[in-house]
């Protein structure tokens, strides 16, 4: 075991995790540990733009941005957050052009700006261009620019660690915590890819920036590596998870493949259509059609496929149709995606339609923070030293569906947030004493997964949650569906004990890894399902088909889901009596639902129509 | 669409994508263990599908053949840069080639990118290529007090360096370099397209720099101009042209 001592260790090297070690390394001695090599984070693979009301190419201001996040994310927003967020990411656009950023340009030479699906002008009146963009790589170009900044500070990395435990001075998970009580981070334990090595991470501040959880899903357009392991780790700590229910499910993945086609394709002047060459999205969002934000869009299309109206020889898609736009404009606005097409169905775009269907692309909930990227324990008492920003975090600005864009800018705006916190933390705190090893339980679990005896293959377990996820848990639920995904889960969690790993060495062992990812894909598929399930409504990316309409009376509430001894008392920390109180029990552990109120600042909730 | 994961039937139905088999013979070489030091060829056999790709058929090894088979790979589609390797003798990324286009009616040949020390397997250490990459300065060099807003930039301005800004540090283009398989200290093509993103935009002021620095004798004139890196790199950057510009660059010192 290796010990090493950071005022600040940031765990992830994506856009959120580098945009946070530029702010926290200037100002503390930092450490950035990455399970890939910083550039191969997966916001290298966001297309389309950032969003900020620049009003560059026409009028616009962070107001509209506000309520356009707020309605696009079905009011579950916290307001206060989402008007930070549309406030700041003027200057996030800015700092990332300062830093080197090249983005495309107006004739004047300033930032261009384009059309994205959920942004409008006036509160809906019409789409409103407001995404700034590199072509169609603007996430690749973040990624690169915060990478190469992070070179020029000098920025110290762990490439290829695997963090596997956080270390808190409390047991969160099993001692029974009272409210108002101090707990602190105090570091990490992580595994170094190359040497097996087992490394240990004291720490004043600890940013988890480790990204989504796509894997849970079969189709998506996630990383192989996005596995939801920052989440998973907070949460078998025995911090809350807050509104895993809500899945984002983009409209245009390439069908069969679930890889990503951005919805610039659209704001450029992409139409979806039907089998029989219908503008099908006129019929569901008559003012902003295919720029509906993107749980009407997937579910319009997912409902005209089953309404026997999808393309193809087993009409299970829909038509991306850009074969109306200049090729030329295609080639300057939209040269990846189009190459995508090219290269993986053998379409070509400037004259055939592109078949797509929607892919799980984005978790919108994740661990619970306030606007300065703190992590929450309950409703309201933070954890000391810990911050989380980006997908891996709930803050909430995205509610219950993220409009295009505001990923991006999420990571810019609160990984800025977080660093900055952590960094004005660390200068004040002292180190704590770890454990007397605190590695024991991540060495213990290695061990025992390198040393089982041969069993199921991992592989055929994460297929199988996949696929019964892809079946239950997807654009449609319904409270049959996902009490078979449940259920299911709870079969594969048992299987999972007696699977085994083929790879024994210490080496760059991939194969062990996979079975630790596997792990945290169980975790969070089975929080995100029995969020699911509690929630008895329809809003924004979540979708039950037995209770198709919204219902603020009952569920305008943030779900806070809690892992528990059997033992431990049924009722949530700082949980609000009411329909939120569930437990679902499971073999050593339960999981209980508490809930969170929702920060209204200027949006009374209104009906969702675009 | 869930056919493509699926096993074929011996009747195709509606629809159904049609299976091939092919044989793969991939490059092994593992640190430790009883083979310990040693590279020989595996062979697998697998039943894939039109629309697989190589790192489909890696995974299908790996999943359900040999679970210590060890390759990086992360996004697959060609935008993360984890996956590049040799296949059928070209650099190439396993996720953006599809079996179909590599002759799969005679065995795949996967190994390892060239001239960099290889770790296990398809894996190999990238720490040299990115130290090369780290040297040329790769950030926006300014002077000057920072303008409030944006640095104005016209759209030809932009144009003039949007090839190289498709870089994706995959290392496909070095390791495909015959210069490079035998002077490991030379920068390599990607550190030079790395170079030319910043000495050709308009924004930058450190271009003298970098091209100080690769003007080093293992700097851009070892370039042999044999065009492998263009026909390796999977971002379709034209890679030769970016050198020959640099080398432009150094003697006239206009950019």
């Amino acid at each position: 075991m290796i010990t090493h001592q950071y005022d600040v260790v940031i765990v992830g090297a994506g856009g959120a995790g580098m945009r946070a070690a530029l702010e926290s390394s200037k100002e503390a001695r930092t450490a950035v540990i990455s399970k890939l090599y910083p550039t191969r984070s997966h916001t290298g693979a966001a297309q389309g733009g950032m969003c900020a009301s620049l009003a560059n190419v026409e009028e616009d201001n962070w107001e509209w941005h506000t309520f356009d996040t707020v309605k696009g994310g079905d009011y579950l927003v916290d307001q206060d957050a989402a008007e930070i967020m549309a406030k700041e990411a003027i200057d996030a656009v800015f700092d990332l052009e300062r830093m080197g950023l090249p983005f495309n340009r107006t004739p004047e030479g300033r930032i261009d700006q384009r059309r994205f699906g959920g942004h409008t002008r006036n509160h809906g009146e019409a789409a409103v261009r407001r995404a700034c963009y590199a072509a169609d790589r603007t996430g690749h170009m973040i990624l690169q620019t915060l990478y190469q900044n992070c070179v020029k500070q000098d920025v110290e990395f762990f490439n290829e660690f695997y963090v596997l435990d956080l270390i808190t001075d409390r047991d969160l998970a099993t001692e029974d915590v009272e409210e108002g009580a101090e707990v602190n981070a105090t570091g990490v334990v992580a595994y170094d890819l190359a040497t097996g090595e087992i490394h240990v991470f004291q720490a004043k501040a600890i940013v988890f920036a480790t990204g989504g959880a796509g894997k849970i899903f079969k189709t998506t357009s996630n990383a192989h590596t996005l596995t939801g392991d920052g989440m998973a780790l907070a949460y078998r700590r025995g911090l809350p998870l807050e509104d895993m229910e809500f899945f984002q499910f983009h409209p245009t993945g390439l069908a069969g493949l679930g890889i990503l086609l951005s919805e610039a394709a659209r704001g450029e002047g992409g139409i979806l259509r039907n089998a029989d060459g219908e503008r099908f999205m006129e019929r569901y969002a008559p003012t902003i059609k295919d720029l509906a934000p993107r749980d009407i869009v997937a579910r319009s299309m997912a409902n005209e496929v089953r309404e026997g109206r999808g393309a193809g020889p087993n009409k299970d898609y829909v038509l991306l149709d850009l074969t109306h736009l200049e090729p030329a404009h295609i080639d300057a606005k939209l040269p990846d995606i189009t190459e995508f097409a090219r290269t993986y169905l053998g379409i070509e775009p400037y004259t055939e339609p592109v078949p797509v269907y929607p892919t799980a692309h984005y978790a919108m909930g994740g661990v619970p923070t306030n606007v300065a990227g703190e992590v929450l324990r309950n409703g309201h008492d933070v954890v000391k030293g810990l911050y989380a920003a980006g997908e891996v975090a709930c803050v909430s600005v995205h509610g219950s569906n993220r409009l295009g864009t505001n990923s991006l800018l999420d990571i810019n705006v609160f990984g800025k947030r977080s660093g900055r916190s952590a960094a004005a933390y660390a200068k004040t705190a002292s180190f704590i004493d770890l454990p007397e090893n605190p590695a024991a339980m991540v060495e213990a679990q290695l061990t025992e997964l390198r040393e089982r005896p041969d069993g199921e293959r991992i592989a055929d377990i994460r297929r199988a949650l996949q696929e019964t996820m892809d079946a239950n848990a997807q654009v449609f639920r319904t409270g049959e569906s996902l009490n078979q995904a449940l259920s299911d889960i709870r079969e594969l969690r048992k299987r999972y004990r007696g699977a085994s790993v083929q790879d024994k060495g210490k080496m760059f062992n991939t194969d062990l890894l996979e079975a630790v990812e596997l792990g945290f894909l169980l975790d969070i598929a089975e929080v995100t399902v029995v969020g699911a399930l509690n929630r008895k409504e329809s809003r924004g990316g979540h979708y039950r088909e037995d209770y198709p309409d919204r219902d603020d009376a009952n569920y305008m509430q943030h779900t806070m889901a809690y892992r528990r001894p059997t033992a431990a008392a049924d009722e949530a920390d700082g949980h609000i009596a009411g329909y939120f109180d569930h437990v679902e029990e499971f073999d050593g552990y339960k999981v209980v639902l508490g809930s969170k109120t929702v920060t209204q600042t200027r949006y009374e909730p209104m009906e969702r129509k675009y | 669409m869930t056919a493509v994961m699926e096993k074929a039937d011996a009747q195709p139905k509606t629809g159904e994508i049609p299976s091939f088999d092919v044989t793969i013979k991939v490059r092994r070489f593992n640190p430790e263990g009883d083979a310990a030091g040693e590279s020989y060829w595996d062979e697998f056999h697998i039943t894939a599908y039109g629309t697989d790709r190589v790192l489909d058929a890696l995974h299908k090894i790996k999943w359900e053949h040999d679970g210590s088979l060890t390759f990086r790979r992360s996004c697959a589609h060609g935008v993360c840069g984890s996956d590049a390797m040799r296949i059928n003798g070209r650099n190439r990324l396993a996720c953006k080639t599809l079996l179909k286009d590599v002759n799969p009616g005679k065995p795949i040949l996967v190994e390892p990118i060239k001239g960099l020390p290889v770790v296990k397997d398809l894996v190999v250490d990238m720490e040299p290529f990115f130290a090369s990459y780290r040297e040329i300065m790769p950030f926006l060099i300014t002077t000057g007090n920072e303008p409030t807003k944006e640095r104005i930039q016209s759209a030809e301005q932009r144009e003039r360096f949007d090839d190289t800004t498709k870089c994706i540090l995959c290392a496909a283009c070095t390791s495909s370099c015959p210069v490079f398989w035998t002077d490991g200290q030379y920068f390599g093509p990607a550190a030079i397209v790395n170079a030319h993103r910043f000495i050709f935009d308009s924004r930058d002021e450190g271009a003298q720099q970098r091209l100080e620095i690769l003007n080093d004798k293992e700097g851009v004139w070892r370039c042999r101009t044999t065009f492998n890196c263009t026909e390796a790199c999977p971002r379709g950057i034209e890679v030769t042209k970016a050198i020959q510009e640099v080398k432009r660059a150094m003697i006239t010192r206009a950019f």
